[in-house]
């Protein structure tokens, strides 16, 4: 029998769970670990034992949890303390062998290592009025970084231990699910979506509720729920994050989903380059099981719902539904014209709907919050909260979720903190390979479905990768296109020879052999790609090339005319010089430089000479005083280094 | 180095797991890659032979994925990511310089078998670009050097 036969069971649980919650909260310190697959990267996984050894080493009674990622990749591992009655502490960039030092003085003799912290977070379920605060430390609501972020998808996120439905439960989990169940028929949930305004946080933006409806409408049996959990993008982690920190979310969406349109089976469609997601995910859903929130007669209510996980097998259209249905099938996965849509025709030929990982997850809040709520946070056209993977040239690498409606200058500077090293902001790309780069001209767009997709970039499904005065966009483009085209299933032929051509033009523009009429010829092949290709694959794939010749023209023209790639990344298409009034003589460009092509006294300007330098760019990088330019070769150098 | 003989008894229990499910394909090729590293034409022939999937549906399946390697790979895989963020934080320098340092190019293995170099698109820990690993190792904010030592330490 399952553990849960009827929401008063859950609402018993509910508060049992909280309880215990509070009576832990109030009688041992608790340690949190963020050990997603970020912070395990940077070493989480050794901290935790360390800290488990100094425990028992010293016999100190202290729960150590590893909880998701609350976002600030760049300064994992992080682990956060918090005594009983006090708040959470967190610290930065903590190694092992800083772990005695933190017990010693934190855990035992309550003094906060002020060096080490980095901000300080309201006890784990304390309410309002019992929080206590440790003075001289910043909230997190008053750093940087989490100053402007509204986490609704990442609510629980490094909040709770991803791996215990009670901690789920707790902190107000399947509520949502009794609702829906109780006191709401499938219709009720539908409107209510609708009435959220919530567009699919996959990318393409489609109203979440009418999509349920469509299939709610469908006339077929079996129907399906898939999520789309292949997130294929270079440069995005949202779903992976949501995925490990809080995967009840995401099972209880699609649960009520399921609900709604009339479904019994669903698929969560997850990329097999996230073995933790699917691990935490089999773990969550087989504690569902047990506690009669997944299975038949779901809290006695007749419902009946069955989840499964389908592990992706590395292909990037994927994502695409068709060609995800086609992929859970067991076939290569390549996609099919729509209509029908999936809705109506989808898995095994079924009604089927599809939604993103953050939409299933943002669900049960939108439920339980009412659609109002949700409305209100955001703007009119595109409600509610946006994540965001922030990467590439940006101080606070990391995880945000922010309302709809912020700028792109907001983000990258308030948030992000800017780029590094002082070096110049160039571009910002958002939606992936299939979206679009934007220039510092463009920064004040707000960040919502429509702008972005007006300014010529498009909002996808998270990634926003910062570059800097570096980065090439011809090369950049290049990069875009050499996955985009390798991804291509290769089915319909714009798509398949479209990126080949505009690859092959591209990559001639980079080696200097490009020619005056390329430009125009990129700009016909995207046309007849957007126009002919079968999916969104095709039809977006020249998104970033084409917003980087629109954006970012005269370098293109620099390369074709002049033979000159002013980024410096181009091979063969710019040299070094040093420039003598900001070099102090401090000697750390000579000593890099390979190929003994520097030469200078100390403390007095520097010189390179360029018939030895190899462009290999160690000093360039070394030096922090912007004292080396990038310059276009001399002429006789470049006769020889673009001769064919 | 000659391959080592092919045991087909593991084989026969994977097949006997998914016998009579549908959609089975996929899974079938990522247990069976798990067992012997890669897919070797005697394996997709025989689960052709043994579970009644015409070849030309396996070999298409397999070599539509990337997951899937139907040549032999080295005991060790180093991967080196290449998605986007790990591009503009120089990515395709730790490329080049394994290149050189194993004398061996990306998707190829060295002459023994001891590792593989194959080149990824995102393994999602964007923020801590340019990563790699070696196995089930991940290495953040990596540079060349340091793989070369991670690989040099393993047999």
């Amino acid at each position: 029998m399952p553990e849960l036969k009827n929401v008063e069971d859950l609402a018993r649980l509910h508060a049992t769970a909280q309880r215990a919650r509070e009576a832990r909260r109030t009688a041992l310190p608790i340690i949190y670990v963020g050990t997603g697959t970020c912070g395990l990267a940077a070493g989480a996984g050794e901290v935790a034992q360390a800290i488990r050894q100094e425990l028992s080493a010293r016999q100190i009674e202290a729960e150590v949890m590893g909880v998701g990622c609350i976002g600030m990749c760049v300064r994992e591992p992080l682990v956060d303390i918090q005594l009983p009655g006090r708040p959470r502490v967190t610290y930065a960039n903590v190694k092992p062998d800083m772990i005695p030092r933190l017990i010693e003085e934190h855990l035992l003799n309550g003094q906060i290592i002020p060096k080490w912290a980095m901000g300080q977070l309201p006890a784990d379920g304390a309410p309002p009025e019992a929080q206590a605060t440790e003075p001289g430390l910043p909230p997190y609501a008053e750093l940087p970084f989490y100053r402007k972020q509204v986490r609704v998808a990442l609510k629980n996120c490094g909040m709770i231990d991803p791996e215990s439905i009670h901690e789920y439960i707790a902190a107000d989990g399947y509520r949502a699910l009794a609702k829906a169940l109780t006191a709401m028929t499938p219709e009720d949930v539908i409107s209510e979506m609708k009435d959220s305004g919530l567009r699919g946080r996959g990318g393409a933006g489609f109203q979440t509720g009418v999509k349920w409806e469509f299939c709610r409408r469908a006339k077929g049996s079996p129907k399906y729920v898939i999520c789309n959990a292949d997130e294929g993008d270079p440069g995005a982690f949202m779903d992976r994050s949501v995925l490990e920190g809080d995967p009840h979310s995401v099972i209880e969406g699609m649960t009520i989903a399921a609900y709604a349109i009339g479904a019994q089976e669903g698929y969560i469609y997850c990329r097999a380059e996230y073995p933790l997601a699917i691990a935490r995910l089999e773990k969550a859903i087989a504690q569902a099981h047990e506690h009669g929130l997944l299975g038949s007669n779901i809290l006695g209510n007749g419902f009946s719902f069955e989840l499964h996980i389908k592990e992706g097998a590395g292909a990037f259209v994927c994502g695409e539904e068709t060609a995800l249905i086609a992929s859970i099938e067991g076939r290569r996965g390549e996609p099919r014209p729509r209509p029908p849509f999936p809705a109506v025709s989808g898995l095994w030929g079924k009604p089927s709907n599809v939604n993103n990982v953050k939409s299933y997850g943002m669900t049960p809040q939108i439920i339980l919050n009412g659609a109002e709520w949700f409305s209100s946070i955001g703007t009119s056209g595109s409600p509610g909260t946006a994540v965001f993977a922030l990467t590439g040239k940006i101080k606070n690498t990391g995880l945000i979720e922010v309302p709809m409606g912020i700028t792109l200058r907001e983000i990258i500077y308030d948030v992000g903190g800017g780029t590094p090293r002082n070096k110049h902001f160039k571009a910002v790309q958002t939606g992936g390979p299939l979206g679009g780069c934007l220039p510092e001209s463009a920064l004040d767009t707000p960040v919502d479905f429509d702008s972005l997709t007006e300014a010529g970039a498009t909002m996808g499904s998270g990634g926003m990768i910062v570059v800097d005065q570096d980065t090439c966009m011809v090369e950049f483009a290049k990069y875009f296109l050499t996955f985009a085209s390798a991804e291509s299933c290769g089915k319909c032929v714009p798509c398949r020879i479209g990126g080949q051509r505009m690859l092959e033009t591209l990559t001639r523009i980079s080696e200097g052999h490009g020619r005056p009429e390329d430009l125009d010829e990129i700009e016909y092949i995207s046309g007849n790609m957007k126009e002919g290709s079968l999916c969104a694959l095709g039809q977006l794939t020249p998104g970033p090339v084409m917003s980087a010749l629109r954006f970012f023209r005269q370098e293109y023209e620099a390369h074709i005319h002049d033979k000159f790639c002013p980024a410096g990344a181009c091979q063969g298409l710019f040299s070094y010089e040093i420039i003598e009034a900001n070099c102090p003589g401090c000697g750390l460009c000579l000593k890099v430089c390979p190929d003994g092509a520097i030469s200078g006294e100390k403390k007095k300007p520097h010189v390179i000479d360029h018939l030895k330098c190899i462009q290999c760019g160690e000093c360039y990088r070394v030096c922090n005083l912007g004292a080396i330019e990038v310059i276009p070769l001399k002429k006789e150098e470049l006769a020889e280094a673009v001769a064919p | 180095m000659i391959a080592p003989a092919l045991d087909f008894a593991p084989l026969d229990k994977i097949l006997d797991e998914f016998k009579g499910r549908k959609d089975t394909v996929i899974p079938i090729l990522q247990r069976a890659q798990d067992v012997y590293g890669y897919l070797p034409k005697e394996i997709l022939q025989a689960i052709s032979k043994k579970a009644g999937i015409p070849l030309s549906r396996l070999y298409g399946v397999a070599t539509f994925y990337a997951q899937f390697h139907l040549k032999r790979r080295g005991r060790h895989l180093v991967k080196v990511c290449d998605g986007t963020a790990c591009h503009v934080r120089g990515a395709p320098r730790i490329v080049d310089g394994l290149e050189e340092a194993l004398n061996l190019a990306p998707g190829n293995s060295d002459p023994d078998y001891k590792y593989s170099l194959e080149i990824v698109y995102c393994l999602g820990s964007c923020g801590l670009a340019p990563i790699a690993t070696v196995d089930d190792k991940v290495y953040g904010q990596t540079e060349t050097q340091r793989l070369v030592e991670a690989l040099r330490q393993l047999e």
